[in-house]
């Protein structure tokens, strides 16, 4: 650490190396829980989304009644159920599972994978069903099969489609992730928390980590740019 | 405009003028409820508990018109500071780090943390080597929290919870191995279920509990503490204290 940053953390009574340190972990265990529960989320998402436009009712209804379950109560609600419920099973701490959901870190990342899923679910859906009609006629003429045209046509194109919309999910799962220092987990809410009841200082310990979320948000926002404009640099103008 | 700002500031000048000279004929004091058997809503819903009666005896000896304000523990002083209330009567353990935000009267009653766990724990909770690798589930920002911190961070686990009864719900559910808790809150929710024992000897903790006012009140400082002395000394504090609590409390 460069000496004038040490200096200035030690005439500081409140960020101390070991408050910053605090908020590190917190970080860390921010970042690890979106991140999981984001990939997690985003990779039974995409099966459920084709399943979900299926013309079959005893294949869509299932997916629709699972979005419409998380997407119709609180995650916070779920977050309850699910670290609580668990551990209110008789005779669930003799079982191996006991070994996963001792820990708050899993029944959370449960929570939010299953929530952020759901979300993913329809938003890829509303942009499969968006494809326009003349591109799958093309992929027909082709003499493509569903799997095929699934693969080169439908999902590509909605995936452009979906991307602004699944950012604007990403930034919203970071948020909600606030919630895990409920279930005692120290992500960073749960950091914060901490350093304002120790010091008392709501201000100090609040906008500091809200000024972290944001650096986060702004690292999110960027990158999502980047991705749009790799995706959807066929529709700039030629010579651009 | 501008002389209508200037008319502005001195009206709210003189307001704050007549707020200065305050003199204590209401007062407004916030609780944290439910905290059994300090402060809570019997089977009627009224506000009652050892400080509620503690607090309208002291209102009655100070002569002042008391309004309860019920706040939750989290935004406690920073209520106090915004003036949302002019005194925190809600078990406040006097603390260094609150002294340098509020003025505490002198402490009315002290009570010890407690040790508590499911039948079965054996380990001895003042030795650092047998508490190795337990989980010991804390209130944040309490002073039991600070001692845990002190004396077993970096070897045991220590999980904080916002609540008791989310921390007594990780207990039971096995996610925690002891917690340490304020005495009576511990034998109120934890004893009085069937599983579960006291492990350990209570830790007197600190300097006791005191009535938390903003700096400045120190007027009202003065008068709670003499109105709290007068209640120590001619038995009033020890019928209220002998409705609530098989032991002593008085400091």
């Amino acid at each position: 650490m460069p000496d004038f940053i040490a200096q200035w953390l030690n005439q500081n009574e409140i960020f101390t190396a070991m408050t910053i340190m605090e908020y590190w972990n917190g970080l860390v265990n921010t970042v690890q829980l979106v991140f999981l529960s984001l990939v997690i989320g985003l990779v039974f998402a995409i099966p459920l989304a084709i399943l979900r436009t299926s013309k079959n009712p005893l294949v869509s209804g299932p997916v629709w009644l699972y979005t419409y379950l998380f997407r119709g109560t609180p995650l916070l609600i779920q977050l309850y159920i699910i670290y609580y419920g668990i551990a209110q099973i008789p005779g669930i701490q003799d079982t191996f599972w006991w070994e996963i959901f001792r820990e708050p870190f899993y029944p959370a990342l449960l929570a939010f994978a299953l929530n952020t899923c759901a979300y993913t679910t329809e938003i890829i859906r509303g942009a499969i069903v968006s494809t326009p009609a003349g591109e799958i006629e093309a992929a027909k003429a082709y003499g493509m099969n569903w799997w095929l045209r699934m693969r080169r046509i439908v999902l590509p194109s909605a995936a452009r489609r979906a991307v602004q919309a699944y950012s604007n999910e990403v930034i919203f799962m970071l948020h909600s992730s606030a919630i895990a220092s409920v279930v005692t987990i120290v992500d960073l809410t749960g950091a914060a928390r901490n350093i304002y009841s120790r010091f008392y200082a709501p201000f100090d310990a609040f906008i500091f980590v809200a000024l972290i979320y944001m650096v986060l948000t702004f690292i999110l926002v960027f990158a999502f740019r980047k991705l749009e404009n790799h995706l959807l640099r066929h529709q700039r103008p030629v010579g651009s | 405009m501008k002389k209508l700002i200037v008319a502005a500031s001195c009206a709210l000048a003189m307001a704050a003028g007549t707020v200065q000279a305050k003199d204590w004929k209401e007062i407004r004091l916030a609780f944290d409820v439910p905290y059994e058997p300090f402060e809570y809503r019997d089977e009627n819903g009224e506000l009652t508990g050892f400080e509620v009666e503690l607090a309208e005896a002291m209102c009655e000896e100070l002569k002042a018109e008391c309004e309860f304000v019920i706040q939750a523990w989290d935004g406690m002083i920073p209520g106090l500071l915004a003036r949302k209330y002019d005194a925190i009567f809600s078990s406040m353990s006097i603390t260094e780090e609150r002294a340098e935000r509020v003025l505490f009267s002198d402490p009315y009653y002290i009570t010890p943390g407690g040790w508590f766990a499911r039948d079965g724990f054996s380990a001895d909770v003042t030795s650092k080597e047998e508490m190795e690798g337990k989980t010991i589930g804390v209130q944040r920002g309490t002073t039991m929290d600070t001692h845990a911190t002190e004396e077993f961070g970096g070897i045991a686990t220590i999980k904080r919870y916002t609540t008791a009864e989310d921390m007594v719900l990780d207990l039971e559910g096995q996610r925690l191995d002891v917690v340490f808790v304020d005495y009576p809150v511990g034998e109120q929710t934890i004893l009085s279920q069937e599983g579960f024992k006291e492990v350990g000897e209570p830790v007197k903790l600190g300097q006791g509990v005191a009535v938390a006012m903003r700096k400045r009140d120190k007027d009202l400082a003065n008068k709670v503490n003499a109105a709290l002395k007068k209640l120590k000394n001619d038995g009033t504090y020890d019928a209220i204290m002998k409705k609530y609590f098989s032991y002593d409390i008085k400091i």
